[in-house]
């Protein structure tokens, strides 16, 4: 009998601790987007090591990090894809981006290194229409003057699964194409006209490795890890980039995120002469009326624009430029959260 | 102990497994209501046979139908069914009726270890080292056998990749394969000894025991094992979404990438972004309860009929 009462007091007092670790304010929990998941846990771990403070990340998708917050379940919501001021206004949130991903074209083509293939808008529009279907078609030729490229049909690879990195590239296409615009448009799933899906970065990667003459389109991190060969793009300044840290911060620098319109913006065709014209940043969403929690949340990005700009590095994402974290720090202050 | 204490202790265990059993009815209402009330918005948006029959799936435009994915699920249910049972009835056979004693134990052991890996490990074998496989021998080789065939070869037309119903069907196949053979090895081990006995006093070979005694006496129970693996094919997720492409279309060839309801719902639920989204997703759902509620209820229906034949 003794020993019941002790593994039921034992049960009960873990049971009251547990109750209280989530009223107390040493605990932030998000839930959202998964692409910047590996960041939000590896500042969380630091912070938490000076603040003892810990992060609670449930990565479970954009739509869900935003459904989450409208139903006030979590502190912070988080998402690839921006929500509009009028959206925002109506579900009462603020929002501000935490950290940028680029989405980078990779291909696989044999005796085709990395950064040696020029693309521009028109053709990858048509490519993914399925207008251009052959690797040595006239106006991929044209843009890649003395390469040898062999009459091979183009397999086209996209995401099977919903994806804000999908919603980056389908927003990118239906800015500089009309026609993509028209036929096919943006958002997390489309209903592509041409090409097979992969599950995740990971599935769109597995396929541009193994098939040969492959295009496909992943969050930069993944051509690098995969030692994939990315292609150079035109951007809206008319050079051809290279992706990588500079071409991306460059974009985030001459893009105009506006903290009136609550940063509401996508990344894409940014007017820097060496910008990546395919990027994003990755979005916080709060609910105005949790003063307190808020609070915690600021605290936390604030020191993680401070501080973890290494980390971000080299996990691959592009930290926020110092002007864009000034100007979200005054967004803060017009909010009373900071 | 007395009798007043037995008969509480009765009475106690009595209703304990009553709420007990009551209640997983009382989740299966709730459940169906939680799919219907939220698929409402999509019911009454598109109609019951409108997005049944509609093939078009496309989320930025918010018009949604069922059609291909119906059709998905139809296919690699059907196909994985085919190849799956007569594997499935071999291993039975032979662990029942052919194997040594000793080997018994390990090949049941074995069948049964098949049906606990997770299916998200099956996923990630299927796309890394399956489909590899698939796209380089398999399909290339059934393409030269068959592909010039005439209306056979409609079914192996295109390059192959690897992401197609094809893969998806075989993965699913073998995740299905302890089921039925499983089921069917209890369903032959109830075959009486005497009856084998007089068989083969009889002079028939272990092939004429097999086929006209013990096949025959254990059909329904066989078929009850086919209808289960049918229940659990209809709702496998995880290993199909790595390998079927989710592409909303229909198509002849088993060489292309298609969807299941199972692999829309897993791909898309957490990044739906509209009402109406969610709602066709939730009404995917709904279609594919009643769905597998049908399959299994056929399935215990038969697996019933048998053992009632048996007393």
């Amino acid at each position: 009998m003794n020993k019941i009462l002790s593994v039921f007091t034992v049960l009960a007092v873990s049971l009251l601790s547990f109750g209280n670790s989530f009223a107390d304010d040493t605990k932030l929990n998000g839930a959202g987007a998964s692409f910047p998941y590996p960041v939000y846990s590896a500042w969380a771990y630091d912070y938490s090591k000076i603040s003892g403070v810990k992060l609670n990340y449930q990565s479970i998708g954009s739509g869900g990090g935003i459904r989450q917050i409208i139903n006030r379940t979590v502190d912070f919501g988080a998402s690839d894809a921006p929500l509009k001021p009028d959206e925002l206004e109506k579900d009462n949130l603020l929002q501000f981006p935490a950290v940028i991903g680029g989405v980078v074209i990779v291909v696989n083509i044999p005796g085709i290194k990395a950064g040696e293939l020029r693309l521009d808008s028109n053709v990858l529009s048509k490519v993914y229409l399925g207008e251009i279907s052959y690797w040595d078609d006239g106006k991929i030729k044209q843009l890649n003057p003395g390469k040898a490229l062999l009459h091979k049909k183009i397999t086209v690879v996209h995401r099977s699964d919903g994806s804000g990195t999908t919603a980056i590239f389908t927003d990118y296409l239906s800015a500089v194409s009309s026609d993509w615009k028209e036929k096919v448009g943006a958002g997390t799933s489309v209903k592509w006209t041409v090409g097979i899906g992969g599950k995740g970065n990971e599935g769109v990667a597995n396929y541009v490795k193994r098939v040969g003459h492959s295009i496909g389109y992943v969050e930069f991190a993944y051509a690098k890890e995969n030692n994939l060969s990315y292609t150079l793009l035109k951007n809206s300044s008319g050079n051809f980039v290279e992706p990588g840290f500079e071409s991306f911060e460059d974009a985030a620098r001459s893009a105009n995120f506006d903290p009136k319109k609550d940063f509401y913006l996508w990344l894409n065709n940014a007017p820097g002469k060496n910008a990546w014209p395919i990027a994003g940043a990755t979005f916080i969403l709060l609910a105005k009326e949790k003063k307190e929690s808020n609070i915690n949340v600021v605290k936390f990005y604030d020191w993680a624009f401070k501080k973890g700009d290494q980390t971000a590095k080299r996990l691959i994402y592009i930290p926020l430029p110092l002007s864009l974290k000034n100007k979200i720090r005054g967004y803060w202050k017009t909010n009373r959260v900071y | 102990m007395t009798r007043s204490k037995k008969n509480f202790v009765d009475i106690f265990f009595l209703s304990i497994s009553a709420i007990a059993s009551l209640s997983v009815l009382l989740l299966i209402i709730g459940i169906l209501y939680v799919l219907i009330s939220e698929s409402s918005p999509a019911i009454e948006k598109f109609g019951v046979w409108r997005f049944i029959s509609s093939t078009d799936w496309n989320p930025v435009k918010g018009s949604f139908g069922a059609a291909t994915t119906l059709f998905g699920t139809a296919i690699t249910t059907v196909l994985s069914i085919l190849i799956a049972v007569p594997v499935a009835i071999g291993i039975a056979i032979f662990v029942t009726e052919i194997a040594p004693s000793f080997l018994k134990g390990p090949i049941g052991a074995a069948i049964e270890l098949l049906a606990a890996i997770p299916s998200i490990i099956y996923g990630m074998w299927g796309l890394f080292t399956l489909a590899p496989i698939m796209s380089n021998y398999i399909e290339p080789a059934l393409q030269k056998s068959f592909g010039r065939l005439p209306f056979v070869g409609m079914l192996f037309e295109g390059t192959p990749m690897g992401i197609d119903l094809l893969t998806a069907s075989v993965i699913l196949s073998i995740m299905i394969i302890p089921f039925t053979a499983s089921i069917s090895r209890d369903a032959f081990n109830l075959t009486p000894t005497v009856t084998k006995e007089s068989a083969y006093a009889l002079g028939a070979t272990k092939w004429e025991v097999v086929k006209n005694v013990v096949i025959p006496y254990s059909k329904l129970g066989v078929f009850g094992g086919i209808v289960l693996s049918l229940g659990r094919a209809l709702g496998e997720t995880m290993a199909v979404a790595f390998v079927l492409g989710n592409n909303h279309q229909i198509t002849a060839s088993l060489f292309d990438a298609a969807a299941t309801i199972t692999v829309t719902l897993a791909n898309e639920f957490t990044e739906a972004d509209s009402d109406i989204y969610l709602s066709s997703l939730f009404y995917l759902a709904l279609i594919l309860f009643v769905m597998s509620f049908v399959v299994l209820a056929i399935a215990k229906f038969f697996i019933l009929k048998t053992e009632k034949g048996i007393k």
